[in-house]
């Protein structure tokens, strides 16, 4: 489904991601994580076609199409969902009337038909059920005033809405109570079948017990430097990112 | 233009919008009866004679005239534009009509097509929306809709001319009472030359049933266009009227120069909406509207209310400030606007709100949003005189930049002669940002429907008091004005 093949981004003269593989395929669910600062999110925006990074290295495959050579609105419509670590606001606009123009403006790149108010609210309904969403964040502004749990209940609520083929959850479990992740992932779960997959960033296994991954990387200065099953993720919880420095600085001497 | 819609198409409505141009700038091909170019005694002899006006008329105009002769075109607003030629303009052209009308049937076919490509039905059974229609084509009004009905309940709605054959007693008391000749430059020229706009009288305690509205359009070449408009709700009446405009595209700059009164008797509220969409010019500045008007609203009547609602997005240059005195006590007065400007739009734009009456109110709510190299500029003036015990005034200024060319400026003024009264005043500048654009687009939204609908969110709470077939145009509007400002 995704192909990631020695990608390398960056910001001006800064390079941040130094050659990422990575495969995807349909069904499975990948952990990334890592130190802060070691270039988690850079991936996701460079995936989701954030225009302030510059590729200057490595392609990306995603459903046998060039993903870089995409609009992020294509990318978008294409099933690519980026569940934002800081995700903005927009006064005045109200959740539902964006939720609304996303979800008909990726069905016409589709070639479906709009949904009209009825079909709309139905939808709605169900995906709010669902997450367990509360109907009066929904009138609200977008994000704005929305507690840091709050925002990101609505992202999962919006991929719920989108139902992309590849969601990309980046730290969606930060600022989350215990109550939330599990609702959060349970919700993930339910959505899950065998033509998606789910790439998720986190710092925590609190996330993973519920929403457990195939495969867990480890990055670190943008390199993905350790792959594993999901042990690998109890293992950092346990030891901290010092093991896997230790164990590259090893590698490195040799 | 007014369609019945539901709130869930708005946004559908929008991203149509955004893939059409400045779509009423076409030219209707109808002989018109004009006058000379140029401005002088007999300009204003000729449109009097014309309108076969009434000797009181003509001596208001002549005036008028002698006064406009004597001041000065003002320079105080932000605004830069070439000196106009008021020689150069015609001030009377109205499309030939072979004979009076007697019903709306009779109306040219071809002007007929013209509001109808507007989106203007002026078949009465055609209406859904129950709105009232007067259309003013160049200068001289075309047809009003609804009239039978609404006289039943003894309103008055009609063309200015009408008004001045058939309602004297009214004109004569009320014509010039809260925009008097002297008043300024604009007031005055127009004063000497108004060729039509409409007249609205509520009676004693009637609520008019239906949205009331003026649909002006400048058609003829090298025309100036001088609408007057002047509305009289009388005690406990209640009238919601709106105003929309138009203009087809061309090189030369064109002059609009209108004059809009209201008075509220007691316990009496107006409101007042406009959509103003005269031709802005095009992306290099050339063409375009000069929007010169002054209006204003008197609250005579104590516990009565004005409130003008207004989205500015078209025009070359806007130079507008909708004022309310607030004269009877506890009496209340509103100004909400959204003005845009994209290229080289340049408006200087705001309110007046003159305390007067004790325990008067006022609310003002201005949201600016600039684009490409325009200007924006609001200017606003609150005055508490020395009577006006407990005058409250609440004004927020918000404006939203779009690119780095722009400008938005903020000009409040305030004078407190009386230390009971609490002035209030607040303004923000955000600009539309790169990770809300990013933000839409990674939702399936491109840069366009984003930007509209970044807008229509900033712009909402003054959205909200346009009546609902309005908003949707309005929002329209702000998407079509806005086009190609990112990315
Ligand atoms: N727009 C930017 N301008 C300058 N530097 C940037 C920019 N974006 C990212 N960086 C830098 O690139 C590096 C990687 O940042 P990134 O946000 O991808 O880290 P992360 O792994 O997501 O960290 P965290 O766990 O704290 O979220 C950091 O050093 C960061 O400061
Ligand atoms: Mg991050």
């Amino acid at each position: 489904m995704l192909r990631i093949d020695n990608l390398q981004a960056g910001i001006e003269e800064k390079q941040i991601l130094k050659g990422i593989n990575l495969d995807i395929k349909p069904g499975e669910v990948h952990a990334i994580m890592g130190p802060n600062g070691s270039g988690k999110s850079t991936l996701a925006s460079v995936l989701a076609g954030r225009q302030d990074y510059e590729v200057t290295g490595g392609s990306v495959t995603f459903e046998g199409k060039d993903l870089l050579e995409l609009s992020p609105e294509e990318r978008a419509g294409e099933g690519v969902f980026l569940s934002f670590q800081y995700p903005v606001e927009i006064p005045g606009l109200s959740t539902t009337n964006f939720i609304k123009t996303a979800v008909n403006e990726v069905r016409k790149y589709r070639g479906q038909e709009q949904l009209d108010a009825v079909s709309f609210l139905k939808l709605m309904k169900e995906k709010m059920a669902l997450m367990e969403m509360d109907q009066a964040m929904l009138s609200r502004s977008l994000n704005e005033g929305f507690s840091g749990g709050e925002k990101k209940r609505n992202e999962i609520f919006q991929m719920a809405m989108l139902q992309p083929k590849l969601a990309i959850l980046d730290e969606t479990d930060s600022g989350l109570d215990i109550d939330a992740i599990r609702i959060v992932a349970n919700g993930v779960n339910k959505l899950r079948n065998e033509n998606n997959a789910v790439l998720v960033i986190t710092h925590y296994q609190r996330l993973l017990d519920y929403l457990v991954p195939d495969f867990v990387h480890v990055l670190y200065k943008g390199r993905i430097v350790k792959s594993g099953t999901k042990e690998l993720a109890l293992e950092l919880e346990k030891k901290g990112y010092d093991f896997i420095k230790n164990e590259i600085g090893v590698e490195e001497d040799v | 233009m007014l369609k019945v819609n539901v709130m869930e198409e708005k946004y559908s409505d929008i991203e149509q919008a955004i893939l059409s141009e400045y779509k009423y700038g076409f030219v209707t091909d109808i002989e018109a009866d004009e006058a000379p170019k140029g401005l002088d005694e007999n300009t204003i002899r000729f449109i009097s004679a014309k309108k076969n006006e009434p000797e009181w008329m003509l001596q208001y105009r002549l005036k008028a005239y002698h006064q406009w002769l004597k001041m000065e075109e003002p320079s105080w607003a932000n605004l830069k534009y070439d000196p106009i030629d008021y020689q150069d303009i015609i001030y009377y052209s109205a499309p030939k009509q072979k004979k009076k009308l007697n019903s709306l049937d009779e109306i040219d076919p071809e002007l007929r097509r013209t509001f109808e490509k507007l989106g203007i039905s002026l078949d009465e059974q055609k209406r859904l929306s129950g709105v009232a229609v007067d259309a003013v084509i160049d200068s001289v009004s075309i047809a009003t809709t609804f009239k039978a009905q609404l006289a039943e309940q003894g309103i008055i709605f009609c063309s200015m001319s009408e008004a001045i054959q058939e309602h004297p007693e009214l004109i004569k008391k009320y014509l010039g009472s809260v925009v008097p000749v002297t008043d300024n430059y604009f007031a005055a020229l127009n004063a000497a030359v108004f060729s039509d706009g409409s007249f609205v009288y509520i009676p004693k305690g009637v609520r008019c049933p239906m949205e009331l509205s003026t649909y002006f359009r400048i058609n003829a070449e090298n025309t100036g266009q001088f609408e007057r408009t002047l509305i009289v709700a009388d005690e406990g009446s209640y009238v919601s009227y709106l105003e929309g405009c138009t203009a087809p595209m061309r090189d030369e700059n064109q002059l609009h120069a209108a004059v809009v009164e209201l008075i509220a008797q007691d316990h009496a509220e107006i409101k007042y909406s406009t959509v103003q969409n005269w031709y802005p010019g095009d992306k290099d500045g050339k063409g375009g509207i000069y929007n010169f008007v002054t209006k204003r609203g008197i609250c005579q009547g104590s516990h009565s209310k004005i409130s003008w609602t207004q989205v500015e997005t078209g025009s070359a240059i806007t130079w507008k400030y909708p004022s309310v005195i607030l004269k009877g006590d506890h009496s209340v007065g509103e100004f909400y606007s959204v003005a845009v400007t994209n290229n080289h739009q340049q408006a200087d734009t705001g309110t007046k709100m003159q305390h007067i009456g004790k325990h008067t109110r006022s609310r003002i709510v201005s949201k600016g949003i600039s684009a490409g190299f325009s200007n924006n500029s609001y200017r606003g003036l609150v005055h508490v005189s020395k009577n006006a015990t407990n005058a409250r005034n609440y004004s927020q200024c918000d404006s939203l930049l779009i690119g780095d060319k722009c400008g938005a400026h903020t000009f409040p003024y305030i004078e407190a002669k009386n230390n009971t009264s609490v002035v209030e005043h607040e303004a923000t500048t955000s600009k539309v940002g790169e990770d809300q654009i990013f933000y839409c687009n990674q939702r399936g939204i491109d840069t366009e429907t984003a930007v509209a609908l970044i807008i229509n969110g900033f712009a909402k709470e003054v959205m909200n008091q346009l009546p609902m077939e309005f908003a949707i145009e309005a929002q329209k509007l702000l998407a079509i004005s806005l086009e190609g400002s990112v990315g």
